[in-house]
């Protein structure tokens, strides 16, 4: 039992990125109608098509009920109590475009970002620094702040912007493949996104490039009461590439706030996008008060043939977290895979796994699923695996671990699966485990501190997914889960 | 200065006594065995050593090197040298063996005020220890002691050892699930770490581990107490005529 309680507070942890930028934002007033929908859509300066595109979707949400079935629980939200749109002011006043030099930026706002460990700055992460090689578009509640790296990835044709610029400048591009993986009405959280996403982020490489470098969004919601609703869509044509990467991070507030995120990932033939999250939102405190409410729709389309999307995720923050990344493997011979560790501590909510729709021959998928509970907190893995009748010859392996810390948490496991062609080959494993009092005491009585031990078990048991972030990020993500269970001992 | 003083050492688990007054005094250079039948207490006093929670205390004392042991955390006795071997050394998946013997070794180097260990000489001399210990390179690179054998776990435990030099060596039942061969090494490791300023504690079940590795002292553990010590005599003798009849001319 003591040795219970101490794992507990082993675990406790502290939120470090729980600040407040000082500066004044432009917040329309809560609420939502069709007025809202199309002021949104006037301060992006956003074509027809696209106003008409989130009319459609207000619509078809208006009619639409809020989905119960979930493991989670959380009080009824209020959507008119919402506001749905944030944004600096000094970011206003430049016009919907994104700032043409860090110069242009209001300087809180870059100090807010050296603060979270961001390099805005190309030439100091040129020079070396942490994050170097690494492109990164800056969200800053409802719009994005800075992208960099623009110049020299044109170079290679490839587009990495904010998702308004892409409105502005790429609209066939956001034409073609909008909402063609995620339609407006998917569900009741991509059609409130689709009637409202202020920003995001827009990345379209093109036919056999390799794109030279990482990309990242970094969002950061700051403006109390609001949602959060970004965009992301990836285009890789045939035979291109691309490594993705976003974090984000939140303000440590009483109440609840709402981020309902989509993203769309479209793989041509030959094509691979590797999509990597660091999810690090408010988790709330220890008593399950605040927190971010993590209600997103992820999904990818292996649309040609040989084509492969992977997400890995590392989730340790919100206080609900209620999403399932996915790949629908429509081209022949694609390539799906889902490597999740979702980290639940005090009374966080978990319900998240993947969803992997084969369609076309011979497509593989895998999914290997860690999830970590400690505190009170309830882990879900819920996850489909679907061969619909064409797809012969598909096959699919699944791994499912939980990890429990303490005795008061709970790991639940939800696999469904869904054969329709006798000539699929699925397998599915899964454990429970417990960090043991025979494991710390082997590694303390080796020298190492209850936390390095503790550190070292969950990092062990977490090793097959973080073997498939990409470098930069393994060591980000080992360092968040290090914090995560960082604690008072003793 | 003794290496370790035991005086009068009770300690229960779950509100029952196990321990019931042992006293013991290990000098550097010295090689102890503590033998005993099955449920004698001979785990009960690793653990108490070692520092396990669940174990309490309830008289007595130990000074470890000058310093009241029963003050210091587990990881402290570590880092200040003292080596528990395990005799179910735990599974760790997915954390590499050299990563741990990395951390070991660093941990005691901070705790000397040392840096860290540069990976170079670091491989070299792992290197070295998992050629005399007759185990392969790949040994390292596998998760700590996950799908080992059990001569497997105990050479890994006894590399550790040789690794991290500690001052103190207590080695649990070392010497079980031992094959012959894996016994020679395992006997030829602890016999490399004996010298002047070392004290080794062997606490086994059975004679043969003796053979090889040749203690200065025999004690004979029965309920918790030290009912008799010798030479390495007495483990001869134990082995001839079964622990009966030392208990009964010890009561």
């Amino acid at each position: 039992m003591t040795e219970t309680r101490e794992l507990e507070q082993l675990v406790k942890r502290e939120y470090k990125y729980g600040f407040t930028t000082d500066i004044e934002q432009e917040i329309i007033p809560p609420g939502l109608d069709e007025d809202v929908v199309r002021m949104i859509s006037a301060k992006k300066n956003e074509p027809e098509f696209m106003l008409e595109w989130r009319l459609e979707a207000f619509r078809q949400w208006q009619k639409m009920e809020e989905p119960d079935w979930a493991h989670v629980h959380y009080p009824k939200i209020d959507y008119q109590a919402l506001s749905y749109y944030a944004a600096p002011k000094s970011q206003e006043e430049l016009d919907a475009d994104a700032p043409e030099s860090l110069d242009e930026v209001d300087p809180k706002l870059l100090e807010t970002y050296e603060k979270l460990g961001i390099p805005l700055h190309e030439r100091a992460a040129l020079a070396g620094v942490k994050g170097a090689n690494v492109a990164v578009d800056a969200v800053f509640d409802s719009v994005s702040v800075t992208t960099t790296f623009k110049d020299k990835l044109a170079e290679a044709g490839v587009i990495f912007c904010s998702f308004s610029e892409a409105v502005e400048n790429h609209p066939e591009l956001v034409k073609k493949y909008l909402g063609t993986v995620v339609p407006q009405g998917d569900n009741y959280f991509a059609a409130l996104n689709s009637a409202v996403f202020s920003d995001g982020s827009f990345v379209f490489v093109p036919k056999g490039v390799k794109c030279p470098m990482e990309l990242s969004t970094y969002f950061r919601i700051n403006a109390r009461n609001t949602g959060q609703f970004e965009r992301t869509l990836i285009v890789a044509e045939e035979g291109a590439s691309v490594s993705y990467l976003e974090g984000c991070t939140a303000p440590q507030r009483d109440e609840n706030q709402l981020h309902a995120a989509v993203v769309e990932l479209v793989a041509l033939d030959d094509a691979q996008i590797k999509y990597s999250t660091v999810q690090n939102w408010y988790p709330g405190d220890e008593e399950g008060k605040g927190g971010i409410y993590n209600f997103v729709t992820k999904r990818g389309e292996c649309r040609g043939d040989r084509s492969k999307i992977t997400w890995t995720q590392v989730e340790a923050g919100s206080a609900i977290t209620w999403k399932y990344p996915s790949c629908i493997l429509k081209g022949n011979d694609s390539v799906g895979e889902f490597y999740s560790v979702a980290v639940s501590n005090n009374y966080q909510q978990v319900d998240s796994g993947t969803k992997m729709i084969h369609l076309g021959e011979r497509t593989r998928s895998t999914i290997v699923s860690k999830g970590i509970s400690a505190g009170r907190s309830q882990n879900a893995y819920r996850g489909l695996v679907h061969i619909g009748k064409s797809a012969r010859d598909a096959r699919n392996f699944t791994q499912c671990d939980s990890l429990l810390i303490g005795d008061r948490c709970g790991a639940h496991t939800f696999p469904y699966i869904e054969a329709k062609n006798a000539s699929a080959q699925l397998e599915h494993e899964a454990t429970t485990s417990k960090v043991s009092d025979d494991q710390m005491f082997y590694l303390r009585s080796r020298g190492l501190s209850e936390e390095d031990a503790m550190n070292m078990v969950v990092s062990g048991f977490c090793k097959d997914v973080f073997n498939e972030l990409p470098m930069e990020f393994a060591v980000e993500a080992q360092a968040l889960l290090a914090v995560s269970l960082e604690g008072s001992v003793g | 200065m003794a290496l370790l003083e035991i005086k009068n050492l009770h300690a229960e688990i779950d509100g029952k006594e196990i321990l019931r007054g042992i006293d013991l005094t290990v000098n550097a250079g010295e090689v102890h065995a503590i033998m005993g039948p099955n449920g004698s207490g001979k785990s009960t006093l690793c653990h108490v050593l070692g520092g396990r929670e669940g174990y309490e205390v309830t008289q007595g004392t130990i000074t470890f090197d000058g310093q009241d042991l029963l003050e210091m955390e587990t990881e402290e006795r570590a880092v200040a040298g003292m080596l528990l071997g395990f005799q179910h050394p735990v599974e760790i998946p997915g954390v590499k063996n050299i990563y741990l013997l990395k951390e070991a070794l660093n941990a005691k180097r901070e705790a000397q005020g040392l840096d860290e260990v540069d990976t170079f000489s670091f491989m070299k001399q792992v290197r070295e220890l998992v050629a005399s210990m007759d185990m392969d390179d790949a040994f390292l690179h596998r998760g700590v002691n996950a799908g080992f054998s059990g001569g497997e776990k105990k050479r890994n435990e006894i590399l550790q050892m040789l690794l991290l030099e500690p001052k103190l060596a207590l080695l649990d039942e070392t010497d079980s699930g031992l094959d012959i061969d894996a016994l020679k090494v395992v006997s030829e490791g602890i016999n490399r770490m004996r010298g002047e300023e070392r004290g080794i504690i062997l606490v086994t079940h059975y004679q043969r581990l003796l053979n090889y590795v040749e203690p200065d002292f025999v004690h004979v553990l029965y309920k918790g107490r030290i009912i008799k010590s010798g030479d390495k005599t007495l483990a001869h003798r134990l082995e001839a005529e079964g622990y009966q009849e030392i208990l009964e001319e010890a009561s």
